[in-house]
């Protein structure tokens, strides 16, 4: 299980930080990390402009629940502290939706040119966050209803049309939308 | 912000500022709702003090009267001794009757008292602004409901009479015993003056390792909650094995300064009883002297008492320096208590009122029964005189500076105006004060500097109870209450019929799943309405400013917890309330920004552009930006 677990990064949905310095929450990934590592997983995951401009840089003491800092900002770190674990897989459940759009796509992008040999399963509710994977999986009461790229699966797929039309035909996500 | 259940290490007690101020308030609260009580408990706990004390300088009597005078008669008649010990008994009778009865006049008051401390705390905490929560961890405050009344408790119930209880024995029994023999009252005295320096070493030595085992407690009560809370995220990450070490470590501490503390504190006990039992041995060698000597007319029986008296002088003063730790964590606890009832309640200095309206010969007056239109109120003050504004929904910020302390300001220069019926949309990145500027429309936080006003009247001017009523407020996590489904809705208009709520709900487009659940519009929600979905939860929240009926409405929508089928159900729900309202809404869908009759782009607390939508395109700036997605690069 331990073996399993060390090869997969989950940035959960409802995630937690606990109480302690920015560092000691990074090393929760990988406890031998060097500053250095730390400073460029975070660099990766867009925390790092935000933590040096504390007061206290990345010794800013995170307090329980990491009820200091703020909920986008939240998700940066977690996503940085899964980064550095160096995962085989890395599992993103909806993990941006408080990260504003035009850091996500950079998140994104990051992703996609410094770390192309991870495995990454991206769970989103938003046709624009999955659109650019290899392989997008439409789940419908617990069942896979349709699998395959963006384009097939506008073509073979109703529900996934249906979503997409719908996000993207005025019923879609403003802020997505400037993200992409 | 702190979020709920957090809770604070308990250890930190910090210093009671003025304990003799602190204690009269507290007796304060007792008297005032049982002076009769108190009354009665003093004077049962002195009833029992001198029945008692009655009893002991009897024996001098039994003993020089009776006893003494029979062992040099041949034949003593024993009736008159009968006698003398049935009015013993009757005084010891008395006593234990008293003790009994003030002990559960006591169970009365403090349970009394707790309760009302209770109340007074919770209808005190209704009253306190938002910015005391914003600055308060939830777990502080239960806290104060919780540990702090508890140790209330057993202040008031055990050692508050104890305290009296003593004082008047330490007294009654002193003056006895200086009327029985001086120089033994010495003796007395400065074997309890050794007791004292005791008491006094083990208790700063016990109470330094309780204050360290308070503080450990808090540590390892927070470490479990943390970890608890983050379960998930420890098995993610395989930290096991650390947390587990981590845990060790924390809970040797408090194994180790429990262990200091109990060490000392139970020294206590023995070498009191020991030095108790030196005194008794010296005052009854001194005593014996002194006796058989006659030296001042002194007795066998005054010996007999006074030996009793010895016992029973020494015994209070250990009880109430054994119970020291306890007042002071009771103190501490009281401190809190009332510090928590001196919170600044949510000042209201308003005095604008809305009123149901209706138009007599065109002109707007008040009207006792509900008509559908409200009015503004306007008492002024100069001289009396009554203005009646329609309420229309007409909102204009000018100039607002607002930060939540004043030495940060977060919302800087905020100019804007929306007309009845319009769509105000705020866009932005997070934390760019969006959802900060619909607080103060609600006056949830007061501004720095310059003017809201709702149709033309500042807002500082309107009562709060009032202004609130004529918001409609939907949040993107709704907060339910538990009570069935139609009660939720309700909360939005006490009086509202039943048909009424089906007809709000109807708009908010809940209707239909409502009717699925098991019992309908009867169905329990509890714990947040934690059977329900996110989605759902905001269909009800929608239906509950619905009933309200606002004139103005102040919408978050969701962004991504809901999935895209139930999003267009909650959207067309709002969709529907808009409808006719002035809408502030914290926009993340294209469509409510396209259709908006403004868009505000907010950056860092600054609105940066403002315009339609076409406008905003022509302008080619950060809304461009963000909606054609060139925001990337920059």
């Amino acid at each position: 299980m331990d073996v399993l677990r060390n090869q997969v990064a989950v940035v959960l949905q409802n995630n937690v930080l606990f109480s302690g310095t920015i560092y000691d929450n990074l090393r929760w990934g990988n406890k031998d990390a060097t500053d250095e590592e730390c400073q460029e997983a975070c660099r990766l995951a867009c925390a790092d402009d935000f933590i040096r401009a504390f007061p206290d840089g990345y010794n800013t003491y995170i307090e329980q629940g990491g009820s200091n800092v703020s909920g986008g900002q939240k998700q940066r770190l977690c996503i940085a502290r899964a980064l550095l674990k160096n995962p085989k897989i890395l599992i993103l459940d909806d993990s941006t939706s408080a990260v504003d759009t035009a850091t996500d796509a950079r998140i994104r992008r990051a992703f996609r040119e410094d770390i192309p040999n991870t495995t990454k399963l991206i769970i989103a509710q938003r046709v624009s966050s999955v659109q650019d994977a290899d392989r997008i999986i439409v789940m419908d009461e617990g069942r896979i209803s349709a699998f395959g790229t963006h384009e097939e699966l506008l073509a073979s797929s109703e529900i996934y049309r249906e979503v997409y039309e719908s996000q993207t035909s005025g019923g879609g996500d403003f802020d997505e939308k400037a993200g992409d | 912000m702190p979020g709920p259940g957090q809770r604070p290490p308990r250890g930190a007690k910090p210093q009671v500022q003025n304990p003799g101020k602190l204690l009269a308030r507290l007796m304060g609260y007792i008297f005032r709702d049982y002076k009769f009580h108190c009354i009665i408990v003093f004077i049962l706990i002195c009833c029992s003090v001198l029945a008692n004390v009655q009893g002991t300088l009897f024996t001098k009597n039994l003993i020089d009267d009776y006893i003494t005078p029979f062992l040099l008669t041949d034949n003593p008649d024993f009736g008159p001794l009968a006698r003398a010990i049935g009015r013993v008994a009757c005084f010891y009778a008395l006593g234990v009757v008293s003790t009994y009865m003030y002990n559960r006049i006591m169970v009365t008051v403090s349970q009394g008292t707790l309760k009302h401390l209770r109340d007074d705390l919770f209808s005190h905490m209704e009253t306190l602004p938002i910015r005391y929560f914003d600055t308060h961890k939830h777990g502080d405050i239960m806290s104060v409901y919780t540990n702090d009344i508890d140790t209330l408790r057993q202040m008031i119930s055990q050692s508050i009479p104890q305290i009296i209880n003593s004082a008047f024995t330490i007294v009654s029994v002193f003056i006895s015993m200086l009327i029985l023999s001086v120089p033994l009252t010495g003796v007395t005295l400065i074997m309890v003056c050794v007791m004292l320096f005791f008491t006094r070493k083990a208790t700063s030595l016990s109470g330094k390792y309780f204050r360290e085992q308070q503080t450990n407690l808090g540590k390892v009560n927070g470490y479990i909650e943390e970890m608890m809370k983050g379960q998930k995220v420890v098995k993610v990450f395989c930290h096991e094995d650390e947390c587990v070490k981590d845990f060790t470590e924390l809970n040797n501490m408090l194994y180790v300064s429990a262990d200091n503390a109990q060490t000392y504190s139970s020294f206590l006990g023995p070498i009191n009883a020991q030095l108790g039992n030196v005194s008794y041995v010296v005052c009854a060698i001194v005593g014996g002297i002194l006796a058989l000597n006659g030296v001042g007319g002194f007795t066998l029986g005054g010996l007999a008492s006074f030996l009793t008296f010895n016992k029973s002088f020494s015994m209070p003063i250990n009880q109430v320096s054994q119970q020291f730790n306890s007042i002071i964590m009771a103190m501490a606890g009281a401190d809190r208590i009332f510090r928590l009832m001196d919170e600044e309640s949510e000042t209201d200095n308003g005095y604008v009122t809305l009123v149901h309206a209706k138009e007599v010969n065109g002109v707007l007056t008040e009207s006792d029964t509900r008509t559908g239109r409200w009015a503004w109120k306007h008492t002024h003050q100069a001289d009396g005189s009554v203005d009646y504004k329609e309420l229309k929904g007409d909102v204009v910020f000018d100039g607002v500076d607002f930060g939540y302390t004043d030495d940060k300001i977060v919302l800087h220069d905020i100019k804007l105006y929306a007309t009845p019926g319009q769509k105000i949309a705020f866009v932005g990145s997070t934390g760019a004060g969006k959802t900060t500027i619909t607080n103060l429309i609600n006056r949830f936080y007061d501004i720095q500097d310059g003017k809201i006003r709702y149709d033309g009247i500042n807002v500082n001017k309107i009562k709060k109870a009032d202004l609130r009523r004529s918001l409609g407020i939907v949040l993107q996590d709704t907060h339910l209450f538990t009570g069935t489904v139609k009660e939720n809705i309700r909360f939005g208009k006490l009086d509202a019929t039943d048909e009424e709520i089906v007809a709000a709900a109807k708009l908010a487009n809940a209707d239909g799943f409502i009717r699925r659940l098991p019992q309908g519009y009867d169905t329990m929600l509890t714990g947040d309405g934690a059977n329900l979905s996110q989605g759902q939860r905001q269909l009800l929240a929608i239906a509950r400013a619905a009933i309200a009926d606002p004139p103005v409405l102040i919408l978050d929508e969701a962004t991504s917890s809901i999935d895209t089928r139930t999003e267009r159900i909650v959207q067309e729900g709002m969709d529907h309330l808009m409808a006719g309202r002035t809408t502030f809404v914290i926009a993340h869908r294209l469509s409510t920004v396209q259709n908006s009759d403004c868009i505000m782009v907010l950056e860092q607390g600054r609105i940066i552009e403002r315009g339609t939508h076409d406008q905003l395109i022509e302008e080619k700036g950060r809304y461009y930006q963000l909606y054609t997605g060139n925001a990337i690069a920059s």
